[in-house]
C-alpha cells in the first residue's frame, strides 16, 4: 500500500522535482510555503495536471506512466479544494449526490446518511451554496468526496481560507476521519500548528523539491530541517488519559516517557490524545529537581546539541522514553551544564498543550 | 375577425417568420453550443480567427451577407451546383435558404452570450465533477450547461428575436415570395410601399407587441435563476 511519485517537470516558472513514496496510511502532511509546489503535486497525483515523464503509482496500479495517463475521473480519489467548490446549481444535498451516484453500489463503502452524520450536515442538506458558510462548505465538500468511497483522499489546504472558528469546527470532523476511517489522506498545509495536530507523517517540499518525508515526531525535531528552528518549534507526543484529579484540576497523560499533567479534560479514561511541548517550554536539568514548581518531569538522554537561528538559543534533542523531545535553550546554559551527546538529563516541561 | 384584420399575406407572413425564428433559435443553439464551448476553452491561437468570424455579422450590414450567400447558394455559385449534384434543390429563394441566412445572421447573439456563461463556468467546476468521478461528457451536461443556463435563455431569446426582426438578408435571399419567403417584416415593407399605413400599423404592432411579451417572460423567468457564480 503506498503512493508512488516520480515527477521532474521544469517549466520557466516553477520547478517539481519529486521521487518519493507516501505512506498510504494515516494523514500525510503535504508541508512547504506558498509556491513550493505542494497543489501542483497533489494536482499531478489527482490527474488534473498532466507532468510530462512523470511516474504516479498508488497500490500497485499505475495511474500515469509513458505509456497511460488515467484521467481524473477514472482514478479511485477524493479531493477537496482550498476554496469552496460546491456546485451553485445543486443544493448540499444535490452536491453529496453527485459523487455518489457516479459510483457503482458494489464499490460503496460509505454511505450516504453515514457521511452526512460523519461531517454533521443534517441540518444543511436543502441548503444552497451560498447558504452556508465558508466551513460548512467545506464539510459539505469533504462528505462529498468521500461519499465516492476514495481510496486516497486529498485535500489541499481545506482550512487555509477560513476564520478561526470555521478551522475549529471542521478540525475535529477531520480527527475523526483519521481515527475512524482508513482512508489514507495527504493533506496539504503551510500552517505548522494544522500539521501538528493531525499529521501523522510529514512530507516537506521546498522549491519544488522534497526535502525530507517521515513520521511527523521525528522530522519535527530533526536539527538539519527548517521545521526544529520554528518560532513555534516543538515535540509531540502520543498518550492516553490515565486519571483525573478533580481536586487540583488536572488530568494526567500517559506516554511511553513517564506522565504528563494537564488541565483537567472532560475526557474518559483510555481515551487516545496527542499532546504537544513547545521547546521554548522545556529547561533541561542534570539532577531530578527536588524543589521546583514544575510537575512535568521527564528522564532522557540527549540525542544532540544544534545551533539555532538565534545565535544566544541551542536546540538540544533529548531522547525521552524512544521519542524526541526539543528544548530550546540557551548557549551558556548548554555550556554551564556541559551538555553533551549521550549524557542523561531531567526535562522540564513548563507547559502541555493537548491537541484538541 | 382575424380575416378582415389580417389579410392573408399578413397571417403568411407572420406565420413564416415564427416557424423561421423557432427552427432557427434551435438550430442555432444546437451548433452553437460545441462552437461557443471550444471558443470558451481553448488555448489555441485559432481562437481569436474563430471570435473574429463568429462576430462578422454584427457589423456586416445584412445586405452584404444576403448577396455573398445568394452568390453561393445561387445556380452559379460552388454552394448552388454542389447542391444541384447532390440532387437538392436549390437554396436561395426557398425556406431553407432564409434558414441558412438567419442562422449566419445571427450567429453571434447566440454564440457570444454562450461563451461567456461557459467561460463563467470556469475550469474548477469541471475538476471538481471530475474528481468526483464525471466523465467529460457527463461533466458538460450536469455542470457546465446548467451552470450556463443563462447564457443558453439569453442566446435563445436574441436568435429568436433578432431572426424576427430580420429584414435585408431574407429579402436578399429569400426573393419577397408570398407564402414562401416573404415574412412579416417584408409583409410590413410591401404595405408601406402601398401606402397602406394601417395595415403596416396593425402587423407591426402585432411583432412589436409580440416580441416586448417574450422578452418579458424571458427576464422574468430568468430573474429566478440567480447569478452566481459556478462554484462557491
Amino acid at each position: 500500500m503506498s503512493l508512488a511519485l516520480n515527477i521532474d517537470w521544469s517549466r520557466p516558472d516553477f520547478q517539481l522535482a519529486v521521487d518519493c513514496e507516501f505512506p498510504a496510511s494515516g494523514i500525510t502532511a503535504l508541508f512547504g510555503r506558498s509556491g513550493s509546489g505542494k497543489t501542483t503535486l497533489l494536482r499531478c497525483v489527482a490527474g488534473l495536471e498532466h507532468a510530462p515523464h512523470a511516474c504516479v503509482r498508488f497500490n500497485g496500479d499505475v495511474w500515469q506512466d509513458d505509456q497511460q495517463f488515467v484521467p481524473a475521473h477514472q482514478r479511485p480519489l477524493g479531493y477537496v479544494f482550498q476554496e469552496s467548490s460546491l456546485f451553485a446549481h445543486l443544493d448540499a444535498r444535490g452536491n453529496l449526490e453527485y459523487g455518489l451516484k457516479r459510483v457503482p453500489a458494489a464499490r460503496r463503502r460509505i454511505g450516504f446518511d453515514q457521511a452526512v452524520q460523519f461531517m454533521g450536515l443534517e441540518s444543511l442538506l436543502a441548503h444552497r451554496a451560498n447558504e452556508l458558510s465558508g466551513g460548512q462548505r467545506q464539510r459539505v465538500a469533504i462528505a462529498r468526496a468521500l461519499l465516492t468511497s476514495p481510496q486516497l483522499l486529498l485535500l489541499d489546504e481545506p482550512l487555509t481560507n477560513l476564520d478561526l472558528a470555521s478551522r475549529a469546527e471542521i478540525l475535529p470532523h477531520l480527527e475523526r476521519l483519521h481515527d475512524e476511517l482508513s482512508i489514507p489522506i495527504v493533506y496539504v498545509s503551510h500552517e505548522i500548528s494544522e500539521v501538528m495536530r493531525i499529521a501523522d507523517h510529514v512530507a516537506l517540499i521546498d522549491a519544488g523539491r522534497m526535502q525530507a518525508l517521515g513520521p511527523i515526531d521525528q522530522l519535527l525535531t530533526r536539527p538539519d530541517l527548517p521545521l526544529a528552528h520554528l518560532e513555534a518549534a516543538g515535540s509531540i507526543f502520543e498518550g492516553v488519559i490515565d486519571e483525573h484529579d478533580a481536586h487540583y484540576h488536572l488530568s494526567y497523560v500517559a506516554i511511553a516517557a513517564g506522565r504528563l499533567a494537564i488541565s483537567l479534560r472532560a475526557a474518559a479514561r483510555g481515551q487516545r490524545v496527542r499532546v504537544r511541548i513547545d521547546a521554548r517550554d522545556v529547561s533541561l536539568a542534570l539532577e531530578p529537581p527536588q524543589h521546583s514548581s514544575i510537575t512535568n518531569i521527564l528522564p532522557g538522554r540527549v540525542i544532540d546539541v544544534t545551533d539555532d537561528r538565534d545565535p544566544a538559543q541551542r536546540l538540544v534533542r533529548i531522547d525521552v522514553g524512544g521519542r524526541p523531545l526539543l528544548a530550546r535553550i540557551t548557549g551558556r546554559s548548554v555550556a554551564q551544564l556541559a551538555i553533551v551527546p549521550g549524557m542523561p538529563l531531567y526535562a522540564q516541561v513548563k507547559s502541555v498543550a493537548l491537541m484538541d | 375577425m382575424s380575416a378582415s384584420f389580417y389579410s392573408a399575406d399578413d397571417l403568411a407572413g407572420l406565420w413564416i417568420s415564427l416557424k423561421l425564428a423557432i427552427i432557427t433559435a434551435v438550430a442555432l443553439l444546437l451548433l452553437c453550443t460545441p462552437l461557443a464551448w471550444w471558443l470558451a476553452m481553448t488555448r489555441s491561437r485559432l481562437r481569436v480567427i474563430g471570435e473574429a468570424m463568429a462576430a462578422l455579422p454584427l457589423v456586416l450590414p445584412p445586405t452584404v451577407l444576403g448577396f455573398y450567400l445568394l452568390l453561393f447558394l445561387g445556380p452559379h455559385g460552388w454552394g448552388g451546383r454542389l447542391m444541384q449534384q447532390l440532387g437538392m434543390a436549390p437554396l436561395a429563394f426557398s425556406f431553407g435558404g432564409l434558414v441558412l441566412g438567419s442562422m449566419l445572421y445571427s450567429m453571434p447573439f447566440v454564440i457570444q452570450p454562450l461563451q461567456s456563461a461557459f467561460q463563467g463556468v470556469g475550469a474548477r467546476a469541471l475538476e471538481v465533477a471530475a474528481t468526483l468521478r464525471a466523465a467529460p461528457l457527463d461533466r458538460f451536461f450536469t455542470v457546465a450547461v446548467p451552470l450556463a443556463r443563462r447564457g443558453f435563455i439569453t442566446g435563445a431569446v436574441l436568435a429568436f428575436a433578432h431572426t424576427l426582426g430580420e429584414f435585408g438578408v431574407v429579402l436578399m435571399l429569400g426573393g419577397n415570395i408570398p407564402g414562401r419567403t416573404q415574412t412579416a417584416s417584408i409583409v410590413i415593407y410591401n404595405h408601406v410601399e402601398a401606402f397602406d399605413y394601417a395595415a403596416a400599423q396593425r402587423l407591426s404592432a402585432t411583432l412589436l407587441i409580440a416580441c416586448f411579451v417574450l422578452l418579458l417572460i424571458v427576464y422574468a423567468a430568468n430573474r429566478r435563476v440567480p447569478e452566481a457564480a459556478a462554484v462557491a
